[in-house]
């Protein structure tokens, strides 16, 4: 497989003009270049890919069309299927999804004394997280602060950040890295103990905590082994499909699906917590993902049909640096790491054309705009097209065996298709990454609704309109912590009265009389790439 | 969408034949060929272990694992997922647990039994040296048990295949558990850091922040990108 005949011409551009860059910058864009930048080629500036909602909370807002055709689709359960009359689960804190924040809502809430049932639509620990590389944010180092922290991420959220969830995001963090690293996460550490950090683009100092390339993958194993060690319930291939609440209006637990002998069953819970992520499998505006397959947005649709409102839910994030090629790894994330390390980001004659550490938003919008007015970008045999993102440069100059200890699971993962990026640079084209947007929660991650909570990806303010690398990986561990504790202490005084889906009949009415008539029913559970589906590439190059 | 470049080839899923385009992955194909897969399908990346399939090449006799989101079809391949693996996890509370290897030989006394048949390496879809790890626990050499077995996916194919009945990806994690929290020595850096905190030793500042205007933090931020010196790529500095 490896890189066939028509990349040779570009690859030996690279490999040519690769001394001449060595230890050279592109210089770093000023404000009102990266704004224009953004507005003219980033795809969350694309008006007429995004819709306006036409019912609910966010009536008049607009967002991505694929979340949009979800939102306004009737409920995938017919609420007469369900006899709410007849409960036999009943637990304190219902946790829907296992990722990280899932994971540390339902530890936390245990630990501070709730009995606790943890859902998810997959396997335990099948999420975003688990495929997470780069690392977790957090102001450890003397030269740093969660001041510094905290003026970093606003900047990245192009000041659009709900103040007190930085807040709370980064004096919370450093904690986070004393827990996980008291659970028997392996960080990556010096010989004396102090936590080796890397700066992510956007960030002012040295505080992205990694563990090789692997640290999500390190996070899961461990907090799903302590999940078990302290034999929480786990329902797996239990999907949620809609929430309950009671004749008060509070939420009250959530009605599963057994994904194995497809029978719905409700559960009843003083407290739920949402952490079922993002909704990069819905392919906004038709790009890629580095997602998880399950990542479908399912949380937003039930929060929102219960009348949860959502957050800058029209910002999406495109990562970079996915793979382009080889065609079976495409969408896939090449961490931030690698540019960190030093790999430079390069066009089809091998040259410069942005500086690699600019914000995950602004280097997409220059990678488009490079493969497309720019009619720079390498074209690969499936019709897609890239930039090369010259990692070789990264052994060159921190010395042999640099990029085999940073990013060994990179390295294994393009082995397999002939491709060694050690000596070779590695093809990468903007991936769908992350939702920056969410369920609106306030410090504790309540929602809009008593008695919901949404944590993680699910949940939307504390990026902002953009993310910056590795604020997500702390992201979830600040909110499922704060969330497990507060619901934890929250069921003494909660009293759940008579249960109902009349909220998923009143939805299904409110679409009927705006004369929506949709095809498709909602949450989506799974995306499907059955037959020719498998094979539809992606293509996006346009300026607006 | 099909035209006559892509190349059809025949696989067997569980037996039943399908013509699928060549150069897809086990997953891929078994969604062209109308599977919808709930069970064997996770992160799609390589890392989850959840699609991890058992095949076997058409004239040969041995019997492969391949991440299905990972492996390349072959001609003529015979596929069927593994849904579930039932392998034994002891329970434990990782603060009890000693950095020696009495304690991982209490909680997995199996582990003795490791024939050293290599079939574990055999097996793994990660090409981890599980043999390795296995006789490096055995000799109590936590950090090498780290060391090679830190890329596992918890696929659970080793605990499948070994004669022996051990559950080699679970006693690794246990491993790296106990290294992770009672070897490696804590950051006096970060404890530091955390007193400071709870000091409220930055309240203050972040109290003006959050008053401050777009200007004012952007007029920091520049001050804090000015500041931020060669870290950003820390040549040599790099220590293992």
């Amino acid at each position: 497989m490896a890189y066939s005949v028509e990349f040779q011409e570009s690859l030996e551009k690279i490999e040519a003009s690769r001394n001449g860059r060595l230890g050279q910058g592109f210089p770093s864009l000023n404000l009102a270049d990266k704004a224009s930048l953004l507005e003219t080629y980033h795809p969350d500036f694309r008006m007429a890919e995004k819709r306006e909602i036409r019912v609910g909370p966010n009536r008049g807002g607009v967002a991505p069309k694929e979340l949009v055709d979800l939102l306004e689709s009737p409920s995938l359960l017919i609420p007469e299927a369900v006899d709410l009359t007849k409960v036999d689960s009943r637990t304190d804190v219902l946790v829907i999804g296992s990722g990280g924040g899932g994971v540390t809502a339902a530890l936390t809430a245990r630990e501070h004394g709730a009995e606790v049932l943890l859902a998810t639509k997959l396997r335990l620990g099948d999420s975003n997280t688990i495929m997470a590389e780069g690392g977790i944010a957090a102001a450890t180092l003397p030269e740093d602060s969660p001041v510094i922290h905290y003026v970093d991420t606003i900047v990245g959220g192009r000041g659009k950040n709900i103040p007190e969830l930085v807040e709370a995001l980064v004096n919370d963090a450093p904690f986070v890295v004393e827990w996980l690293t008291s659970l028997g996460v392996n960080f990556d550490r010096l010989p004396d103990g102090a936590y080796y950090a890397h700066m992510p683009a956007g960030h002012s100092r040295r505080r992205s905590h990694s563990v090789k390339d692997l640290t999500g993958l390190e996070f899961m194993r461990v907090l799903c082994d302590e999940v078990r060690n302290r034999e929480i319930d786990v329902l797996e291939f239990s999907p949620a499909v809609e929430l309950l609440l009671d004749d008060g209006g509070q939420c009250a637990g959530a009605v599963l699906f057994n994904f194995d002998t497809e029978e719905y069953f409700p559960v009843e819970a003083k407290a739920t917590i949402l952490a079922t992520g993002g909704m990069g499998r819905l392919h906004p505006q038709g790009f890629p993902t580095s997602n998880h397959y399950g990542a479908t947005a399912d949380g937003l649709v039930m929060a929102y049909r219960a009348g949860a409102k959502l957050l800058y839910i029209d910002f999406v994030q495109y990562h970079p640096t996915g793979v382009a090629w080889p065609e079976q790894m495409l969408g896939l994330l090449v961490s931030e790491a690698v540019r960190a390390q030093g790999a430079q980001v390069v066009n089809v004659d091998g040259d410069m054309f942005v500086d690699r550490l600019e914000t995950r938003d602004a280097l997409s919008a220059a990678i488009i705009r490079e493969c497309g007015e720019g009619g720079k970008g390498v074209l690969t045999p499936t019709g897609m097209v890239g930039i090369w993102l010259d990692t070789p440069l990264i052994d060159v100059m921190g010395g042999e065996g640099t990029f085999l200890r940073r990013f060994a699971g990179i390295h294994s993962r393009f082995k397999k298709y002939g491709i060694d990026p050690i000596h070779e640079p590695i093809l990468v084209y903007p991936t769908q990454h992350y939702q920056n947007g969410g369920i609106r929660v306030n410090v504790d991650g309540e929602t809009d609704i008593p008695n919901l909570y949404a944590v993680g990806e699910a949940a939307g303010g504390v990026h902002g309109h953009n993310r910056l690398g590795a604020n997500s990986l702390v992201d979830i561990f600040v909110f499922g912590r704060r969330a497990g504790i507060h619901a934890a202490e929250k069921i003494g005084r909660v009293k759940i009265g008579k249960l109902s889906l009349d909220h998923i009949r009143a939805y299904n009415e409110s679409l009927v009389e705006t004369q929506i008539f949709s095809e498709i029913s909602s949450p989506m559970l799974l995306p499907d790439y059955r037959f020719e589906k498998t094979l539809s590439t992606v293509q996006y190059t346009k300026g607006r | 969408m099909l035209n006559d470049i892509i190349k059809m080839i025949p696989i067997y899923v569980m037996g039943r034949k399908y013509e699928v385009p060549q150069g897809l992955t086990i997953l891929k194909a078994m969604e062209f060929a109308g599977y919808r897969v709930k069970r064997g399908c996770g992160c799609r990346g390589g890392v989850c272990g959840a699609c991890v399939t058992l095949y076997r090449r058409k004239g040969t006799y041995q019997l492969n694992f391949g991440l299905a989101c990972q492996t390349v079809i072959e001609p003529d391949m015979y596929l069927m997922q593994l849904p579930f693996v039932p392998a034994h996890k002891a329970i434990y509370t990782i603060k009890n647990v000693r950095a020696n290897d009495s304690d991982v030989t209490k909680l997995y006394p199996e582990l003795m039994r490791c024939l050293q048949c290599n079939t574990c390496t055999k097996a793994c879809p990660m090409e981890l040296d599980v043999m390795g790890y296995v006789a490096a626990a055995m000799r109590g050499d936590l950090e090498k048990v780290v060391e090679l077995s830190i890329e596992c996916v918890m696929c659970g194919v080793c605990a499948v295949r070994c004669p022996a009945e051990l559950s080699p990806f679970n006693i690794a994690l246990l491993i790296r558990r106990i290294y992770g929290k009672h070897v490696i020595p804590p950051s006096p850096q970060l404890d530091q850091r955390l007193k400071e905190i709870r000091g409220g030793e930055f309240r203050k500042e972040m109290e003006e922040l959050e008053k401050a205007d777009e200007a004012e933090i952007l007029e920091r931020f520049n001050e804090f990108q000015a500041t931020k010196g060669e870290a950003a790529i820390e040549l040599g500095k790099e220590k293992e």
